[in-house]
């Protein structure tokens, strides 16, 4: 195999594969990249095994074949070699190098046979359907934050995306949470999901998925199956399975009774919970919430390190209540809002709360209080 | 060079002989009036207060320990003897020392005379680290005015009261840092008083394998192993960057103990890093229901400990060990500190579960680590498990009936199994 690629093209396809390889893994060949040319095209295929991203890039191909080559190794090289250089890749399988020159530099890589290189068996997906980019990456960055990174509790390592019964008829949704926070998000159906089967979604995937949707005119092809799910653009061809589980049943966990509203700016509150969150030393970080007629005291007091208070104007009708929470976590959702003011939806200060971005039913949170 | 008597305290020129009692047991040494920090170990602790309490035991081999399956945890030095360790399978110490006494331990007995020794040892300074019932180092520095006496004579004072007062013997070691205290307290068992003075420390490394030090087990060995170390000499020739590069946070201390130096301090309250307990079953099983009881009273009594310390945990830690004796252990990190039996023993059984079916097991335990004070513990509820917080009110219950009417008064059906 010879190809010559330009640099920039080559390093967002190496960059792609280098962070889809696991960093310490026993397998060597799993630690490499695939490349393979032919026609005009070079074709870079990445694995852990239960990932698969394959990124296809126009190229000079002077001798089609195929090489593997360790996928860090060569993501460094491309990354310090000079904006808008020529790259030629030469593999020699007699001798099993890869060499790459760009200028004046030169460097030989070992390679590993791709015979040796594992590729994920393609399966039969049930679901195919199209969405917007810009749609995929509402449902997943509202969410990603309420991943569990738990592992007793696997099947809450990722979000789980299924088709529900929204306000007005069916919705794609994504639900995350990992026991102390909630996130569910909708989106309009895309036409020929409705038989999809609910997948989780695994919170590695999630990150690389971010990576296919960063253009808001993007479509991007999904199939979904009960094992696998795969997000294609003309380009890139992301694979995943999806954790082997069943998600809880989130429903009854969201509070949808509770009655006392308060009305407050996202910012302005984020702000407030921040600068009196400094004082905190434990690792918990709680802030007491003193909740009067359209008043609201945020204070935090550590009696280790010292003491804080800070004042908001907001809308808030109803009875006397303090309720504790973790800083934290209400940073955390504080700042999915960014249209409208944040409603919190409180019931006592021992029960979930909710919180959604003024009356959009699309995206909720739940959150759980701490003692204080 | 100075010397003194350890029967009668009397300090002396170095002779055979006391001349004040007579006795044989002087001690001499370049540094024994200048070093100060020691290490007391007991000699056969459980055994010699066994013994002392039942004087029809004396001249015979004791073993402490649990039952036919457990393992030894103290043998006399009668049963030493004769090949006997601590540490060792039961069935095969009683094949080396069938007429052997098998006593289960009293644990509030031995705590009892430990106390005793405790209250000794703070005459003498407010600086002591017990490592266990039975050990503790002590910082003697600054008290010689006070006493009217060197450390050592003080020392020997006070192993000589134990066995007047309390009928059981220790060793001392005397030395200029903890490690080098802890080292010599070793070398001379039992009613030992063994000296490392500095200017001899290099030489009397030297040749020693490392696994002198304490901390170094089997796994570390190993790693040291395939590095080339096997004794002090060996650690000398490492660079300081070298060792820290490859050992890590240990390497950086191999360094300094390969020297002698150790600048650890003699700390009275050490905080606890952990909380655990375990059992050694019957007979091997691999029964999930069997080990399902094990595992809730274990998670029950390490509860119980946090609680009566008022501290709570962030680790959840399991341990099973197979019926080879090979050791299988689990950790989880909890978002929230916990001291209730109830989310360690469901965290536990959730590391079980996973751990899929490797029994038969002989042993199992789990502990929590990360420790915290009690206040920041339990702090919020989980979303997905809202039964969690009944499940916690009934605990705190549960407590207050034991409390008031006894440990047994009630107990988990799950806690009979």
């Amino acid at each position: 195999m010879k190809i010559s690629i330009e640099r920039g093209t080559l390093l967002k396809a190496v960059a792609q594969a280098q962070s889809v390889v696991e960093r310490r893994n026993t397998i060597p060949i799993l630690a490499n990249v695939l490349i393979e040319a032919e026609g005009d095209q070079v074709q870079f295929r990445a694995t852990d095994l239960d990932i698969e991203v394959v990124d296809k890039a126009p190229a000079q191909v002077e001798r089609a074949g195929a090489t593997t080559v360790a996928a860090t190794t060569l993501h460094e090289i491309v990354r310090k070699l000079p904006d808008g250089a020529l790259v030629t890749l030469n593999a020699d399988s007699a001798a099993g190098r890869l060499t790459v020159e760009a200028g004046r530099s030169n460097f030989s890589l070992a390679t590993l046979p791709r015979e040796d290189f594992p590729v994920m068996a393609s399966s039969e997906y049930q679901s195919n359907f199209s969405a917007n980019a810009a749609v995929l990456r509402r449902l997943f960055d509202k969410s990603k934050f309420a991943i569990s990174t738990e592992e007793t509790r696997y099947y809450l390592n990722g979000v789980y995306m299924h088709v529900s019964d929204g306000e007005d008829g069916k919705v794609l949704r994504c639900v995350a949470t990992d026991g102390h926070r909630l996130a569910r998000i909708d989106a309009d159906l895309p036409a020929g999901v409705a038989d999809m089967p609910g997948v989780i979604v695994p919170r590695k995937t999630v990150g690389e998925l971010r990576k296919l949707l960063d253009d808001d005119e993007m479509d991007i092809a999904v199939s979904v199956s009960e094992t696998k799910i795969r997000f294609a653009t003309p380009d890139i061809v992301l694979t995943s399975k999806v954790i082997d589980g069943t998600f809880p049943d989130y429903t009854r966990v969201i509070p949808m009774g509770n009655t006392r509203r308060l009305e407050v700016d996202a910012t302005e509150f984020a702000q407030a919970v921040d600068r009196v969150a400094t004082v905190s030393s434990e690792r918990s970080r709680a802030v007491k919430l003193q909740l009067e007629e359209d008043r609201l005291i945020l204070s935090v007091n550590a009696p280790d390190s010292g003491a804080a208070e800070e004042e908001l104007a907001v809308a808030y009708g109803d009875e006397r209540l303090e309720i504790g929470f973790n800083a934290k976590y209400l940073l955390e959702i504080a700042s999915q809002v960014d249209r409208e003011n944040a409603v919190f939806m409180f019931n006592s200060s021992g029960d979930p709360t909710l919180m959604r971005e003024g009356n959009d039913q699309s995206a909720v949170y739940v959150v759980m209080p701490m003692r204080v | 060079m100075p010397a003194f008597c350890r029967d009668c305290l009397t300090i002396q020129a170095n002779q055979p002989r006391c001349t004040n009692c007579g006795s044989p047991r002087m001690k001499a040494h370049d540094e024994l009036f200048d070093l100060s920090v020691a290490h007391m170990d007991c000699d056969a602790f459980y055994a010699s207060v066994e013994k002392r309490d039942n004087p029809e035991l004396a001249a015979k081999p004791v073993i402490i320990g649990g039952g036919k399956r457990g393992v030894v945890s103290t043998a006399c030095y009668v049963a030493r003897i004769r090949g006997v360790r601590s540490a060792m399978p039961m069935f095969q110490a009683l094949k080396l020392c069938p007429d052997a006494v098998v006593i289960k331990p009293r644990m509030s007995a031995y705590a009892e005379v430990s106390r005793q020794i405790r209250a000794m040892m703070e005459e003498l300074t407010p600086a002591i680290e017990p490592l266990s019932l039975d050990e503790a180092f002590m910082d003697l520095s600054g008290t010689r005015k006070l006493h009217g006496a060197p450390p050592a004579v003080m020392l020997a004072r006070l192993v000589k009261r134990m066995k007047d007062e309390l009928g059981v013997t220790g060793s001392i070691g005397l030395s200029h840092n903890k490690f080098l205290a802890k080292v010599a307290s070793d070398l001379d068992k039992p009613r030992g008083f063994s000296v490392i003075g500095k200017a001899e420390t290099a030489d009397f490394l030297f040749d020693k394998p490392v696994r002198l030090i304490w901390g170094i087990g089997p796994a570390a060995q190993e790693s040291l192993d395939r590095a080339g170390i096997r004794t002090f000499s060996d650690l000398l020739r490492w660079d300081r960057r070298d060792l820290g590069a490859r050992f890590g946070q240990m390497g950086d201390r191999l360094w300094h103990l390969a020297r002698g130096e150790d600048r650890r301090r003699v700390s009275a309250n050490s905080p606890m890093k952990s909380i655990s307990n375990e059992t050694t079953f019957f007979e091997d099983t691999g029964n999930a229901d069997i080990l399902d009881g094990h595992l809730w009273r274990m998670a029950e009594k390490v509860a119980d400990r946090a609680k009566a310390k008022s501290l709570a945990g962030r680790v959840v830690t399991l341990k099973l060990k197979r019926a080879n004796h090979a050791t299988l252990t689990r950790r989880q990190s909890l978002r929230d500190a916990t001291q209730m039996a109830d989310t360690i023993y469901r965290v536990a059984r959730a590391l079980m579960d996973q751990l899929g079916d490797q029994g038969p097991y002989r042993l199992l335990g789990c502990g929590i680590s990360d420790l915290v004070p009690e206040a920041q513990a339990d702090l919020s509820g989980d979303l997905l498990d809202p039964g969690a917080q009944q499940r916690a009110k009934a605990e705190r219950a549960t407590d207050a009936i034991r409390e008031k009417f006894g440990s047994d008064a009630i107990l988990k059906g799950r806690a009979l199994r």
